[in-house]
């Protein structure tokens, strides 16, 4: 297997793009990460969508944004796991050039969200759920993370403080982050205030609809030192799968795919949990995050919501977490999210983060946790600097 | 969306019957049917009837619904464990929302569910219900 490494990143504009459409967006966050590398081409590209079906009434991306980009002709992929098909995008590029198949491979991810009513975008973001044996039911995505909330909160007392400390540090980092379609500060009381949607979750435990594209350049290091830029390795890859209904989980405390996949990943990169030195995890509720931290090992089952109250995962702590301002503040464009997560990790292995949110420790290990459903697959990568 | 009556008919066996899979080799049951034991691998299996009450592991109360649901929101949906340990999920309904507890004892009913996509198929299935109710 070659050794692969990231070599620039893009971004389009994220938030609610209206003058943008799902071809524009797409083509602004390739043209940019394309810029930002150096490349004067890309041998193949691999593009997480979720549902340009259900959002815009478009299928077929692969032709499309491969035309719209200039790049008419060369082999390209849509990948879909639900929220985590940016996290699969980036992971099918990785494969393609540790096998020797390419040598410059694009990953990117993109959603336009605004194209249709509320409630359309509701159900299509619900088809990531079972259909049939929940969506039916009337469950919406805030009602099923509100499930694993109460479960969470009976089993290891977990309190509303913690969820609304996930919320208040997120929209801190991302208040530093020029792609953040929320970037303001918001406070603990302002979270527990806002409109319930789901007990407990309120409207500020949840990430919002958003349009908005990332991409990646991913290449072997002979080309990347050739090129001259900033580059970080991708040193573990892994994915994990379990059931799509909730019911049928094992413990409805913790996101077992991702247990699976940061096992994964951390087994090709020979690395632990405690080498890790930050995270961008998938924080679609608050929630989410609490059960991340502790899926992936880095504390155990019941203490992320604690550690996270007492600062630890702030950008000042000993593990910071979401410095992006994870999906509550940077916005979730379901598809680009898992590219925008390593395209995170990278701006802060290479100390690019903009505005002041550049972890300040020197670090030299990240890791990417991207997640589909609630909880049905997940994505996780592990990085290091060159 | 718009959605053929055969889709809903096919599922009769479980939201009218509550038919699910018991596996030979495991003896577990898993609802809906489903051709393979997920443990085991194993495609033997007879169907049985699930039991029709439980207790509640874990409830949310839906004050934002999608539009089939927009005229009974709030309602409360609910994760029970059936008293052969299967776990299923469905609304909780015929009490107040703010009573509703984990641990709380339910009964499986029999409820018209939603008018499902554009064509509008009547669609029924199961709630749970308090089971002193």
């Amino acid at each position: 297997m070659r050794e692969v490494c990231i070599v620039g990143v893009g971004f389009s504009k994220w938030g609610e793009v209206w003058r943008k459409s799902i071809r524009d967006l797409h083509t602004d966050a390739a043209l940019a990460a394309i810029k930002n590398a150096g490349v004067d081409h890309i041998d193949s590209m691999y593009i997480g969508c979720m549902s340009g079906g259900l959002f815009v009434g478009q299928e077929h991306l692969a032709s499309m944004l491969t035309d719209y980009l200039g790049m008419r002709g060369i082999p390209a992929t849509r990948v879909e796991a639900a929220c985590a098909s940016g996290g699969l995008a980036v992971r099918q590029a990785f494969i393609e050039i540790a096998s020797g198949i390419s040598d410059i491979v694009m990953a990117s991810g993109v959603e336009k969200m605004t194209d249709c009513s509320g409630n359309d975008a509701t159900f299509a973001l619900a088809t990531a759920a079972d259909q049939e044996y929940e969506v039916f039911n009337g469950a919406t995505f805030p009602g099923l993370y509100a499930m694993m909330a109460h479960a969470h909160m009976a089993k290891y007392g977990t309190t509303r403080a913690m969820l609304s400390a996930v919320s208040v540090k997120n929209h801190h980092n991302g208040s530093m982050n020029p792609v953040a379609q929320y970037p303001f500060k918001i406070t603990a009381e302002q979270v527990e205030k806002s409109v319930m949607i789901a007990d407990p979750l309120h409207i500020l435990d949840c990430s919002p609809i958003t349009d908005g594209s990332a991409a990646a350049i991913l290449t072997t290091v002979d080309i990347a030192k050739k090129l001259g830029k900033p580059y970080v390795k991708i040193i573990g890859s892994g994915v994990g799968t379990d059931t799509i209904a909730l019911a049928q989980r094992e413990d409805l405390t913790t996101i077992k795919a991702s247990t699976i996949a940061s096992q994964r990943a951390f087994k090709m990169a020979d690395k632990t949990i405690d080498d890790v030195d930050f995270a961008e995890v998938h924080d679609c509720f608050t929630i989410a995050e609490i059960m991340v931290a502790e899926s992936i090992g880095k504390y155990e089952p019941g203490k992320a919501g604690e550690a996270i109250l007492a600062g630890e995962t702030s950008l000042e702590g000993k593990f910071p977490m979401n410095t992006s301002g994870g999906l509550k503040s940077k916005g979730h464009p379901v598809g680009a999210t898992g590219v925008a997560q390593v395209a995170e990790v990278y701006k802060q292995l290479t100390g690019q983060a903009e505005n002041g949110r550049q972890i300040r420790s020197n670090p030299k290990i990240g890791m990417t946790q991207n997640m589909g459903g609630s909880g049905g697959s997940s994505v996780v990568h592990i990085m290091e600097v060159a | 969306m718009t959605m053929f009556s055969a889709r809903n008919w096919r599922e009769y066996p479980h939201r009218y019957r509550l038919e699910a899979s018991k596996f030979k080799k495991s003896g577990k049951t898993y609802f809906p049917k489903r051709i393979v034991d997920p443990e085991t691998g194993d495609t033997e299996q007879e169907t049985v009837k699930l039991p029709d009450t439980g207790k509640i592991v874990t409830y949310t109360v839906i004050r934002v619904a999608p539009s089939q649901w927009g005229d009974q929101s709030p309602y409360a949906l609910a994760i029970a464990e059936l008293t052969d340990g299967t776990r299923l999920m469905a609304q909780l309904t015929d009490c107040n929302v703010n009573d509703v507890k984990i641990g709380m004892e339910v009964r499986i009913e029999f409820r018209r569910i939603q008018t499902e996509g554009h064509q509008g198929v009547l669609s029924y299935g199961y709630k749970f219900v308090p089971k002193w109710y």
